[in-house]
């Protein structure tokens, strides 16, 4: 079991950058609706995928450089991390069939 | 219309079989999983690709009678959520992909490889925010282009963006985006705005719009991100090009009833047809609540109003048709029905009779 991280622009490079595993990061928002809606599914997420790949949640508000860097223009935006890149970018709410065999295909690649 | 057929190698005899399956999370299908939970008639409710449907995407809910200071619009359907699965229904993730109505128990099919089957069907589908059908309108979403302004407004501080569209919801959208935009370019097929006269007001009297009335937009450029749109003339043909890093739309809602063309009698656009002060549709023992069957009033409040009435007249219908044994509906303990109210016609032919 684990729980989702918080990431901060200050803890990105070694939460997520440096993980040596696959990273899900929601970039959202207290103020969004749509962030609300699927939160419940990335804490699910970060239960089941424990050991496996890490979810990081990152608060545009408090860390704009991060989202700065990544272009975010949308919220929820959930980036896929792996060594250090973003491979995957899905906007709204996904569903969690579709996360989760994200994760699947991520974490069953060689690093 | 033909129905598009079920694919192909589906077991459908290990599906699971449900009294009611309630397609759609919104006010519409969590108010009838209420009432269809208290009923005992334990509903699968299947959540869509937008859970929790179009309130998720505002802000402040103030006119949902029972909140005097308003609500977040996620907040209340998570409530709703709760509500509905205390008493038994049954939340499955996923979208309804293909649906057989010809004949009883119902198939359905979730995200094209899970098989249902369902007594009755309550299609709680919604309604969702139109895009312009561009190509790179769809390639740049979430990279400039979206159709939430609360959502994504703050992500283009000091910046010129452009909003399409000409009813309440773009006025709204229009002035909302002004608290963080440089500019906002309100973009217009037409010389007249549809909405109301007070929004209209607000948004030509505001030193942050421009109008570009009688003007389409053809097409977006950029390539990671928006960096402008081309623009054309609808009286002249001329076209020019606006530079802009974010392109909201706001030209409206669209049913979503796709999966059910071809079984479910719909509207020109789309709109699911009812039977008069009813949820019957054309096919026996399948009901339609909320947006899906509304293009009049659409408020939360009507769409749970429907819902609480599909649930119901799914409850009646399973005890006519001797699939439960006796009808509990809330109705029972407040009021006695109408005398007639177990004496129904063909649905067909009352249909027949209304529309004719």
């Amino acid at each position: 079991m684990a729980d989702t991280v918080t990431g901060t622009d200050a803890n990105f490079e070694a939460e997520v950058l440096n993980s040596d595993q696959p990273v899900l990061v929601d970039f959202w928002a207290t103020w969004c609706g749509p962030c609300r809606t699927i939160a419940p599914t990335l804490e699910e997420l970060a239960a089941e995928y424990g050991g496996k790949a890490k979810v990081v949640k990152l608060d545009v508000d408090n860390n704009p450089e991060t989202a700065m860097k990544y272009g975010i223009r949308s919220i929820p935006s959930l980036l896929f991390f792996k060594d250090g890149r973003p491979v995957d970018q899905m906007v709204g709410v996904v569903p969690k069939r579709v996360l989760a065999d994200k994760l699947d295909t991520l974490a069953s690649q060689a690093a | 219309m033909t129905p598009a057929p079920l694919p192909d190698g589906l077991d459908w005899s290990a599906a699971a079989r449900h009294d009611v399956v309630i397609v759609g999370t919104g006010p519409a299908g969590l108010t009838a999983a209420l009432y269809a939970s208290r009923a005992n008639l334990t509903p699968l409710v299947v959540q869509g690709p937008e859970p929790g449907g179009q309130l998720t995407t505002t802000t402040d809910v103030e006119n949902f009678p029972g909140y005097p200071d308003g609500v977040m619009g996620p907040e209340m359907m998570q409530d709703l959520e709760k509500q509905a699965t205390r008493f038994g229904a049954e939340l499955q993730w996923g979208t309804i992909t293909h649906v057989d109505l010809s004949e009883r128990p119902f198939k359905l099919v979730v995200d094209e490889a899970t098989p249902l089957l369902a007594e009755t069907v309550i299609v709680s589908t919604g309604a969702s925010a139109k895009y312009l059908g561009l190509e790179n309108e769809k390639r740049l979403l979430g990279r400039g282009v979206s159709a939430c302004a609360t959502c994504d407004g703050a992500f283009f501080r000091e910046e010129e963006i452009a909003i399409v569209g000409g009813g309440d919801t773009a006025m709204e959208e229009a002035l909302f985006l002004t608290r963080f935009a440089s500019r906002v370019h309100l973009i217009h097929r037409r010389d007249a705005f549809r909405a109301s006269k007070i929004m209209q007001d607000r948004v030509l009297g505001h030193e942050k719009v421009t109008v570009h009335w009688n003007t389409v937009v053809t097409d977006v450029m950029g390539e990671a991100g928006v960096e402008g749109l081309a623009l054309e003339d609808t009286e002249t043909g001329e076209a020019r090009s606006l530079a802009v890093t974010g392109l909201f739309v706001a030209i409206g809602h669209k049913p979503n009833t796709e999966i059910f063309r071809g079984w479910l009698d719909q509207d020109d656009a789309g709109y699911i047809q009812t039977l008069p002060d009813s949820t019957y549709t054309n096919v026996d023992g399948v009901f339609a609540c909320g947006d899906a069957q509304d293009h009049v009033y659409r408020q939360a409040v009507t769409a749970a109003g429907t819902g609480c009435m599909a649930a119901i007249d799914a409850e009646r219908w399973l005890a006519e048709h001797g699939e439960i044994e006796d009808v509990r509906t809330e109705t029972e303990y407040h009021a006695a029905p109408a005398e007639d109210s177990n004496d129904h016609e063909p649905v067909q032919d009352k249909l027949a009779e209304a529309q004719g």
